[in-house]
């Protein structure tokens, strides 16, 4: 596995974009991505990743009330890649508001790749992807001492198997609050 | 007390007691043989009906699981002697056996008297012949040192069955998983749990002196480096900076540990002295930097870099400050260990074929693949150079698995229980 060395500039980039109101339309630069996965969209997958569940409300995630963890905790990443899509740029500006609505909540962004390749190697790949969310959320006004980061490289997988089903539910970053 | 509560207590204590001396052995299954294997035949020991081990069997199984020996099933042996003088060395010839071990087992006080001789069939002479004391603990141990003395006698190279192999299990997923860190026989066998987390533990080490193991622990819920003394159990801990803290390697005089820290923002190569935990910064970019290996002389660190853009391996000489990049085959070539004789690398390759262990020549930097299963990682080679085990999946379950270091032949160990990965082999312990 390996990331583009351009990728976290391009999350600060896509989160700038985002913080200037833009509608995103990102990652179009990353022409050797399939952007269509099947498995990653984010919904209902790795449950129980994070403690702190049960306080989330039934709003939307990108519309949670401010003393309010936000539902969604996960967001997924493609092969080879550290790069924000632009489907949980919503999941990620959700998690930034409620940082920067409760000065007193701090997360522990955990980062995980698939399987493949050596672990140690996967473990600075996950140090990467959480990283690029990290940027993300210090570019959307979260103070960095509320944020953590923790690779876990493919220690933790979400799903078993040897499959792209599974693969995609692993390559994630978690919110663990 | 109510005798069922007596009873359910005992349970509960016995339980207790078999949780305590948890085990993880694994077994050996030979996947592919040497079609060049040396035949040999390793003749039941006359009185070895009353061990507690077949030490002819083990003896067996260690030299067929070599690559470099092809032992005759016992069903096809025409006869059986325990002694050089009753040999019929014809009879060996025309099974194509070209040596034969033999041997006597006997009670000796409260232990065992094995006496075994290699015998050379074609010049009809005794390569070998030694006596051997062993308590009934150590009759496996006694087999495979007979089994070190029989491959060095035959090939010129040391034996390496009397090492050990670190390595991790791991069973459940995402949140709800348990870890142990265990050590065996280099067979599998005789294992003894050396640490078990609900967390993360990985990148075991052994020091030089086969006394302790440097690992990754995540138990505090941050990765640090631990280092254990196997006989006493205790350990401290080595390195807990922020970010990473991964891949420990000891240097060959075991003074020191490189190891990758992401202290500074990505992760770098340090290596710190182990007595005053001083440490030297190896890598300086913006690039990730793991993985690193020594060189048997300790003259230089072979590492894993992306600074190119994809893994590939790199070396740092001490003495220059250079680093320079050693792979080019393919666009993915990570976690480089030494041969012991520093002439060639072993690693983790990935072609169409998917993730590989692979050796390159450093003279040449040609690179031929070894395994073939295609999602394989942490590759560790024998003491004696003669083989690599590395980590392979089987169906959905990790589990160990061995080649030669020619790719001729290969085995695997599944475990019973759960994953098994991060095998990490002894240097010799005799």
């Amino acid at each position: 596995m390996q990331f583009k060395p351009y990728a976290r500039t391009l999350a600060a980039a896509l989160s700038l974009a985002l913080v200037a109101g833009c509608s995103s339309t990102g990652g179009t630069q990353d022409g050797s991505m399939d952007g269509s996965r099947d498995g990653a969209d984010g919904s209902g997958v790795s449950s129980g990743q994070v403690s702190g569940s049960g306080l989330g409300g039934t709003a939307g995630s990108d519309q949670q009330a401010d003393g309010r963890i936000p539902q969604q905790r996960t967001i997924y990443f493609e092969f080879d890649s550290d790069r924000i899509r632009s489907e949980f740029e919503p999941v990620l500006a959700a998690n930034a508001r409620y940082l920067r609505d409760n000065g007193g909540a701090r997360v522990v962004l955990q980062g995980h790749t698939d399987e493949r390749g050596t672990r140690e190697y996967n473990m600075a790949l996950g140090e990467r992807r959480a990283g690029a969310v990290e940027d993300f959320l210090s570019v959307q006004g979260v103070s960095p001492s509320q944020v953590e980061v923790v690779s876990y490289g493919e220690e933790r997988p979400a799903a078993r198997g040897q499959n792209e089903d599974a693969y995609a539910q692993n390559r994630r970053v978690v919110f663990a609050y | 007390m109510k005798p069922l509560m007596t009873a359910w207590l005992t349970a509960c204590l016995l339980l207790l007691s078999q949780l305590a001396q948890a085990q993880a052995n694994l077994t050996i299954e030979i996947t592919r043989g040497n079609e060049r294997a040396t035949p040999i035949a390793v003749v039941p020991f006359a009185g070895g009906e009353d061990l507690p081990e077949d030490v002819a069997q083990v003896i067996h199984d260690d030299l067929e699981r070599s690559g470099y020996f092809d032992p005759l099933p016992r069903r096809q042996m025409m006869d059986t002697p325990s002694e050089g003088d009753q040999v019929r060395y014809g009879d060996w010839r025309a099974l194509d056996v070209r040596y034969l071990v033999v041997g006597t087992a006997s009670r000796d006080g409260d232990g065992y008297r094995l006496r075994y001789e290699l015998l050379d069939i074609s010049g009809e002479r005794r390569m070998l012949g030694e006596v051997v004391t062993a308590s009934e603990g150590e009759l496996r141990g006694a087999a495979h040192y007979a089994s070190d003395q029989i491959f060095e006698a035959i090939t010129g190279i040391r034996g390496a069955f009397s090492t050990r192999i670190a390595y991790v299990t791991s069973q459940g997923v995402g949140d709800d998983m348990q870890f142990a860190l265990y050590v065996a026989d280099a067979d599998g066998r005789n294992s003894q749990q050396v640490l078990s987390s609900r967390e993360p533990i990985l990148s075991p080490a052994w020091s030089p002196d086969g006394g302790k193991l440097a690992y990754v622990s995540f138990e505090t819920e941050r990765p640090a480096i631990y280092i254990q003394d196997l006989a006493s159990g205790q350990r401290v801990r080595a390195s807990s900076f922020e970010g990473i803290n991964g891949a420990p390697a000891w240097s060959p005089d075991g003074r020191r540990l490189a190891m990758s820290l992401s202290k500074d923002g990505q992760p770098e190569i340090y290596v710190m002295d182990v007595g005053s935990r001083d440490l030297q910064r190896i890598t300086n970019d913006s690039a990730i930097d793991t993985e690193p290996s020594w060189s048997p002389d300790g003259g230089s660190l072979v590492f894993t870099s992306d600074r190119s853009g994809g893994p590939q391996l790199y070396r740092h000489d001490f003495a220059s400050g250079e680093q320079e990049r050693l792979t080019f085959t393919g666009n993915y070539n990570a976690r480089g260990r030494f041969a012991p004789d520093g002439e060639s690398l072993f690693l983790i390759h990935r072609s169409n074929n998917g993730y590989q262990v692979a050796r390159q020549d450093l003279e040449s930097g040609r690179l031929v693949t070894l395994s073939d299963s295609g999602s394989e990682e942490s590759p560790s080679v024998a003491p004696n150079g003669t083989m690599v085990i590395f980590a392979t999946q089987q169906g959905n379950s990790g589990v160990l698995g061995a080649v030669t270091a020619d790719g001729r032949a290969s085995f695997r160990l599944p475990s019973a229980q759960g994953d098994v990965r991060e095998p990490a082999w002894s240097p010799f312990l005799n």
